[in-house]
């Protein structure tokens, strides 16, 4: 069956069609609104980096037609007879998965993030068979557990780059202990993830410096995002004035970079927190992680609680991503421009307003 | 003019020391400070032959300076104690680790991890405070500061206990520090030599269930049924390690030479924790997506601060830990040096010192 014939609901959004990754209009179809199913009028989706990536099939698992996007706001328009949680004209997110297994001890534990059965929002293969489209669309329908609510005080367009860029930084700050009043993380890489990454460890109370090849962009750093300091990786200088000094580094670059600086830089037991992922392994020196019981960890998103939570906490400590709204029709030049990291820091599509409903 | 070895200091003493990065080892005079009113004198009864003794004698990392006399697990008996010693009195049975000093004022010495202090003394190839080169346990006797001696408990065997002063605590202070102690859970420990055959041992009596990973399948008798693990899986069996994939909790990888982790990342499961406490002498090669779609981490440590070092010995007594060795003459120390770099030793030699020096 076509896309537009798979399901009852229509839909219509933007898709790239081949590994040259340039997106238009798409028509396709959205399933009937099942029993625990939101939904919802998508009003704003930001633009990820991974969205680029898939588009362009860089890491090989593209299913084309693919319609990206995961970082999507909007607002209820029908709910399943069984959900509890929403109503119709609530202001709802999601972000990067709709669907788990629901009973492995991951999905048990809120970390349905892990679950080996997780689906992804776009180009997946969900529970009835059919691919996954994402938010760069006019409507969504969700299963009820992989949707979040927005409080009223933070704005849709704000929000969304929250839903992928707020929980991949939120998620380890918390589970690596970075997010205690006094400490001091290290930020490596000032773009969608970077920046947010600064917010929420301000409002947890941490110091935090930003370590970045540029020295151009000091002054936003400090002046516009609220870093502490700012020390330029190139320079032998600053790297020898700072070691030691951090408890742990967000490093959100995700070309190859040499670890070993930035180990120096974390004191005695510190952590690199690696979020960023290249498409060939680092090398890891050894030595550092011994002599200071230093430790490299990853991390993915974050489950579904504690998405919740993130958003709660944005809301009530005014954590607002720093974005270019743009209309649908910008986005290949968008996506253009994140190639060369031209953003601050945060491309959203106005999906509401600029993309052509369904009638 | 610089004093000799011998005329450094007013103990006479006695040792085995490489002259060169042949690290052959050979008869050599020194002398030893004397008892300060904070020392601890010990005649060393026996010295364990750790793998950083032959890599510093044969100048493996390229800082040591000859002649060096190794030896960083010593077992003795106390013969002195200064004015200021009350935890030990002549006769007790104890103990040298891998440290004989540290600045004592650091936020790391305070925090009873005086082997992370920048300060750090070891016991050999380091250099006192007064200027004067340090030698280790292969000689027969030490005069070390009371902070870095530790109690023997009275029904761990002295030989048999002394490689725990290294092998001991370089694994018990990872495990506790990374959490990897949680009973039920399971610890896979890779290679089994010195380091990793205490490993199965610690992690059987913290009630893990441990597995054994390791490139050599003629191990895996000796590793079920002499040292206790549960199972054993060999590295170099592609089926066996798939079948493996996300069941291991933690892994501890005593691996020293040059090796892939992504095969050990993959036998974690989500939220899995590998400690490395092998130095190769390269980087390793770190897959990134392991890490981050399970939120997995790689780890380090090293040999552990002088209270846990003590808890560890209590720890091993109690569960009547010690390690699988083979007593050594002074006199065959060379032989024994060319058997470890073939890993021909099951799993750790012990120097008879008192006997045979």
């Amino acid at each position: 069956m076509s896309a537009q014939e798979q399901h009852p609901k229509k839909a219509f959004g933007w898709a790239a069609r081949d590994s040259y990754g340039v997106l238009s209009p798409f028509i396709f179809s959205r399933r009937a609104t099942g029993e625990n199913d939101v939904a919802f009028k998508v009003l704003y989706c930001g633009i990820c980096h991974s969205d680029l990536h898939m588009i362009k099939n860089e890491w090989g698992q593209t299913v084309y037609p693919l319609v990206p996007g995961h970082e999507i706001t909007g607002e209820v328009t029908d709910v399943g007879c069984k959900v509890k949680k929403f109503k119709v004209g609530d202001r709802v997110g999601v972000g990067c998965m709709v669907g788990s297994c629901h009973s492995c001890d991951d999905c048990n534990n809120n970390l349905e993030n892990y679950c080996s059965g997780m689906i992804l929002t776009y180009g997946a293969k969900y529970h009835d068979g059919t691919i996954t489209y994402g938010g760069y669309s006019d409507i969504m329908v969700v299963d009820e557990h992989f949707i979040v609510r927005i409080p009223d005080n933070l704005p849709l367009d704000a929000a969304a780059p929250l839903l992928c860029a707020g929980i991949t930084v939120y998620s380890p700050l918390r589970y690596y202990g970075l997010d205690k009043p006094g400490l001091h993380v290290g930020v490596v890489g000032l773009g969608g993830l970077g920046h947010v990454a600064i917010k929420f460890a301000k409002a947890m109370g941490v110091k935090v410096t930003v370590i970045s090849t540029s020295p151009n962009k000091k002054k936003e750093a400090m002046e516009n995002l609220g870093a502490d300091s700012f020390l330029v990786s190139r320079d032998q200088d600053q790297l020898q004035a700072a070691m030691g000094t951090m408890d742990g580094i967000v490093d959100t670059v995700s070309a190859k970079h040499p670890l070993l600086p930035l180990l120096g830089l974390l004191k005695n037991h510190g952590k690199l927190v690696l979020l960023g992922a290249p498409e060939k392994p680092h090398e890891l020196p050894v030595f550092p992680l011994l002599s200071g019981r230093k430790l490299v960890g990853g991390s993915g998103i974050g489950g579904m609680k504690e998405t919740q939570e993130m958003i709660d906490f944005a809301a009530k400590h005014n954590v607002k991503p720093n974005i270019e709204v743009i209309p649908i029709d910008y986005v290949n030049s968008a996506m253009e421009r994140l190639a060369k990291s031209d953003v601050k820091y945060r491309f959203v599509i106005d999906i509401g307003n600029t993309m052509k409903a369904t009638s | 003019m610089s004093k000799s070895a011998e005329e450094e200091h007013p103990q006479k003493a006695f040792g085995w020391a490489a002259r060169d990065n042949s690290g052959i080892l050979s008869p050599f005079r020194f002398s030893r400070r004397d008892n300060g009113e904070d020392d601890v004198t010990l005649k060393v009864l026996y010295c364990g032959v750790c793998h950083s003794d032959l890599h510093i004698a044969r100048n493996d990392w390229g800082f040591t300076h000859y002649p060096v006399v190794p030896g960083h697990e010593i077992v003795g008996v106390a013969t002195k104690v200064g004015k200021n010693v009350k935890k030990f009195k002549v006769g007790d049975r104890v103990g040298v680790g891998v440290m004989v000093g540290s600045c004592k004022t650091c936020e790391c010495c305070q925090q009873d991890l005086e082997n992370y202090c920048p300060r750090i003394i070891f016991t050999y190839n380091s250099h006192n405070p007064d200027g004067t080169r340090n030698y280790g346990g292969y000689s027969d006797m030490i005069v070390v500061d009371q902070r870095y001696v530790l109690r023997f408990p009275d029904n761990m065997p002295l030989d048999a206990g002394a490689p725990l002063l290294c092998a001991g605590i370089t694994v018990y202070s990872p495990m506790k520090y990374y959490g990897m102690t949680e009973a039920g859970k399971h610890l896979g420990v890779a290679g089994l030599g010195g380091l990793g055959h205490v490993a199965v041992k610690i992690g059987k009596a913290f009630g893990l269930k441990v597995t054994v990973i390791s490139s050599s399948p003629s191990k895996e008798s000796e590793a079920i049924n002499r040292l206790g693990a549960d199972s054993f899986l060999v590295s170099s069996d592609p089926a066996k390690m798939k079948s493996a994939i996300g069941t291991m909790d933690y892994i501890i990888d005593t691996v020293s030479a040059v090796h892939p982790l992504l095969p050990l990342l993959s036998l974690l499961k989500v939220n899995g924790k590998l400690v490395t406490v092998g130095l190769p002498n390269k980087p390793l090669e770190l897959p990134i997506f392991p890490l981050i779609l399970g939120r997995k981490l790689v780890g380090g440590s090293d040999s552990g601060g002088m209270k846990e070092t003590q808890e560890m010995l209590d720890f091993c007594a109690k569960h009547n830990i010690a390690a699988d060795i083979e007593l050594i003459r002074m006199d065959d120390i060379n032989t024994a040096m060319e058997r470890l770099t073939k890993s021909d030793v099951r799993y750790r030699f012990v120097i008879d010192v008192a006997n045979s020096l």
